[in-house]
């Protein structure tokens, strides 16, 4: 009799299934990083990194529950080189062999799973929901929004651009000059007329975002580093959906001053707090450059709150309210990581009454996700996101 | 490849003329060469052709992870079957898979001979991809989102069977018949209807329902849930069903895997291996074998375990002769008979002996602090340890109580707390899946650091309260 052995070898390429339910996993995966993104867009790797780092975002894993034990309470068997004792301390590493199935799942703790994404799809993640409130058409327009438009008439095209009529004109032009009458009959080469198209950049609107940082000596690690993770993303986030949105920096603390994004970003300075000052010159900056009859002007400030006096308040609220006038929103974040009894430019505004007045409390990390998306609530109004 | 290929098709009956001669009795058995990617589905389903869920995709994309950073590699791969599948990796070596068949033959043996096996479908490639199927139509009908949390739900409770339920069965086939008996005439069925509805009617409603603790939740929630639709009745079988062929494999992971490295030894030592060959196998041998400090190594484990056997019936002591008329030279017949009639916990309960345990290094071991530190080296307390954790294959114990629980149709659970408490957090997740199953309130019985509590889900919020 034959032995009741066989062995074959078949083309596997076109078998799919595994790879199939990993992408279902994979879109699993991003739905939980979206729902987590409040603890995830404040992770110091990502908010100085560049768009194309790929970086590791620690979710929980994606498992599913059962009822299963306890393992942190519990106690488990392993094997000795042959000397073990009790109070023997067990290795942290195990020396599992290969071609052991069983994997992880036995030791306690918590699952983290660390999902890979890059910055720029993580923007996306992040960035869906938003957009500029209140934008408004202004006179001569400025934010660039590209569509195509058939316009142009060429010889050389697809068929399916095929412009009949002009095609059927051509072919009658062409046999009136031939001297014969001036009818349709047959097509040349030479009358063929084809459709295209063109990019057609339509000025939309124009808006100018003004970024106020504080920088004076009471703004802590913490402060500075919530203020940088808002407005990384918020200039990121105006990158990616608008094509040109103006920013405008300025620090202050006693005095304030524009600078450039660079600056903008990595400057730490010390000293006092005068808020009133950046108010000021983002309102001269206004009237010298950003006509409110033309722009969309969105100002935020970001600071501990603790300024120089009462009297600064009072001009501050003032300054707002000047610029309430001519803006579209205006925010104001304060940062404070456990609350202070003193006043703050916070209880200050409090008695601002104007629908464009935003302002919010951070005292966590998470919390600047909710501030981006509070800020930034605007089902954008008209055609102008991409 | 193709001399490969021969070189290994006549290896291959060399090693099925051996394994014959020392009695192994294996279904006839086909190898398939596949690539890696292809071996870690079928790793990652368990199955080749098995329904498509994420849970499968996300191990398939552990595995392969592992394989592609050279951190894991699976050599073989055997489905139970009739005929008999055995997987090989095309990268390979050829000696590699030479030892593969062997052991895939001691595999096959022991599927068809262990008395655990034999109420398994040795057809379940075909059913796994008729299941497949049925699943794929549920998803064109109701959507692949609702067939997914449908699923989910299932399979978070998936190790919940009872594979007893067929001795079950026939009793409660009996206890129907009996009662058939009592009925005389043709149309006397009639009057016992109303009468039962007159009399029995308010004693039946206040039987416990179900009358005897329920193992099984999936068969249990299948047949009494009063809210699912025919199809999801149907996706509860199926988990249902491939769970019960898996689980012998459960039950027998120490043996089967000691079997099938005892008896690849002895057959790669039978084969004509050069110095350069053998030593190859030798370096893959003992690279499988290589014990763990954090759990125990079932191929090492249980082949030691078989060696100790034939060896204690071999050459049995002056004690064993005279008290329990052990003769010698009986190892082989003994080993046979064990691969036939154990399984882990019989197994280990019986042949983990005292000099097992001290040759073997056993301990027990405990995270104190924030190290993991030996605790125990008493033999007994480590066999006992092993034995213990797995009863009901390594998951809690849970029944259903009762399934009109405050006369509300409320699910009852009960988990047979024996001295390992469970993970409330997963616990409390896990009834959210439940509760989606039954449709009504869920509660769960167990104890938290010595005391009775019970854990209850009611559609919006978990709760805890001690009794």
């Amino acid at each position: 009799m034959a032995v009741p052995i066989s062995l074959s070898k078949h083309d596997w390429s076109l078998h799919r299934k595994g790879p199939a339910d990993q992408a279902r996993h994979n879109e699993k995966v991003r739905e939980a990083i979206k729902g987590n993104l409040g603890d995830i867009i404040s992770e110091e790797a990502i908010i100085t990194a560049d768009g194309e780092k790929i970086v590791r975002v620690p979710i929980r894993s994606l498992e599913l529950p059962r009822f299963r034990f306890d393992d942190g309470k519990n106690s488990h068997v392993g094997q000795g080189n042959g000397e073990s004792g009790v109070g023997d301390p067990v290795d942290g590493q195990g020396e599992a062999g290969p071609g052991q199935g069983k994997g992880a799942g036995n030791e306690p703790g918590v699952d983290y799973y660390e999902a890979e994404i890059t910055i720029d799809e993580l923007a996306t993640l992040i960035f869906e929901d938003l957009g500029l409130p209140n934008l408004q058409q202004k006179q001569n327009e400025e934010i660039d929004t590209e569509t195509s438009k058939f316009q142009d008439i060429e010889r050389k095209g697809i068929l399916s651009n095929l412009d009949k009529r002009r095609t059927i004109m051509e072919s009658i032009k062409r046999n009136a000059i031939a001297g014969q009458q001036p009818r349709f009959i047959g097509v040349k080469p030479d009358d063929l007329r084809f459709r295209s198209w063109r990019q057609e950049i339509r000025r939309e609107t124009n808006a100018v975002v003004i970024a106020m940082r504080d920088v004076s000596g009471s703004m802590g690690e913490f402060e500075k580093y919530i203020s940088r993770s808002f407005y990384f993303w918020m200039v990121r986030f105006l990158r990616q959906k608008y094509n040109n949105v103006r920013i405008v920096f300025i620090t202050h603390h006693t005095e304030a001053k524009e600078v450039d994004e660079q600056t903008f970003f990595t400057l730490g300075e010390s000293g006092g707090t005068k808020v009133s000052s950046a108010y000021k010159l983002a309102l001269e900056i206004i009237k010298e450059r950003f006509n409110p009859e033309r722009w969309n002007i969105y100002p935020f400030h970001f600071s501990d709150g603790d300024n120089w006096g009462d009297s600064d308040n009072r001009l501050c609220i003032d300054l707002v309210k000047q610029m309430l006038g001519m803006s579209n929103i205006f925010g104001y974040g304060e940062i404070q990581q456990v609350p202070h009894g003193y006043s703050t430019l916070m209880s200050a505004f409090s008695n601002i009454e104007d629908e464009k007045f935003t302002a919010i409390t951070i005292r966590d990390k998470k919390d600047v996700y909710p501030a981006l998306q509070k800020f930034f609530d605007g089902k954008p109004e008209g055609a102008t996101e991409r | 490849m193709s001399d490969n290929f021969d070189e290994l098709l006549s290896a291959m009956d060399d090693i099925w003329g051996i394994a014959k001669k020392f009695g192994l009795d294996p279904f006839p058995t086909h190898f398939e060469v596949v690539p890696a990617s292809i071996m870690y589905e079928f790793g990652a389903y368990g199955l080749p052709g098995r329904f498509s869920h994420w849970t499968h995709g996300k191990s398939y994309q552990q595995m392969k992870t592992m394989y592609d950073y050279g951190l894991s590699k699976i050599y073989e791969l055997v489905i139970n079957a009739n005929p008999c599948y055995g997987f090989l990796m095309d990268t390979n070596s050829i000696m590699q898979n030479k030892l593969v068949v062997a052991h895939v033959l001691a595999h096959c043996d022991f599927f068809k001979n262990n008395v655990y096996f034999s109420h398994t479908s040795r057809q379940m490639i075909d059913g796994a991809s008729i299941n497949a199927e049925r699943i794929r139509k549920y998803e064109f009908e109701h959507g692949t989102l609702e067939v997914e949390k449908f699923l989910d739900a299932v399979l978070s409770i998936q190790e919940h069977i009872d594979p007893n339920i067929r001795s079950r069965k026939r009793e409660s086939v009996e206890l129907g018949h009996k009662l058939q008996v009592k009925r005389a005439g043709p149309f006397d069925d009639l009057w016992s209807l109303e009468k039962s509805e007159e009399v029995e009617g308010p004693k039946n409603k206040l039987k416990r329902f179900p009358e005897e603790p329920e193992k099984d939740l999936l068969l249990f929630i299948a047949e009494h849930s009063v809210d699912l639709e025919e199809w999801q009745r149907d996706i509860i079988q199926i988990v249902r069903s491939e769970m019960l062929y898996f689980l012998p494999q459960m039950q027998t992971k120490i043996m089967n895997e000691g079997w099938a490295s005892f008896w690849h030894a002895r057959i790669m030592r039978e084969l004509n291996l050069t110095d350069d060959e053998y030593a190859e196998f030798a370096t893959l041998h003992s690279s499988v074998l290589a014990p763990s400090r954090h759990q125990i190594n079932p191929y090492y484990i249980g082949m030691k375990m078989f060696e100790d056997i034939e060896k204690r019936w071999d050459e049995p002591t002056d004690e064993e002769r005279e008290r329990l008329g052990r003769k010698s030279g009986e190892g082989r017949t003994k080993i046979f008979e064990v691969r036939e009639l154990e399984n882990d916990v019989s197994f280990l309960r019986t042949y983990l002996t005292k000099q097992l345990v001290e040759d073997l290094d056993l301990y027990i071991y405990k995270l104190e602090g924030d190290k993991l530190v030996v605790v125990e080296k008493d033999w007994q307390k480590i066999r006992d340890m092993i034995t213990n954790s797995m009863t009901n294959f390594g998951n809690p114990y849970i029944v259903v109580e009762d399934a009109d629980y405050r006369r509300n149709r409320e699910l009852y659970l009960k988990h047979s707390y024996e001295g390992q408490e469970l993970d409330v957090n997963y616990a409390e997740k896990t009834m959210r899946y439940v509760y989606n199953l039954w449709g009504r309130a869920v509660h769960i019985e167990t104890e938290v650091d010595g005391k009775k509590v019970v854990l209850t889900y009611d559609g919006e919020k978990s709760t805890k309260r001690l009794i």
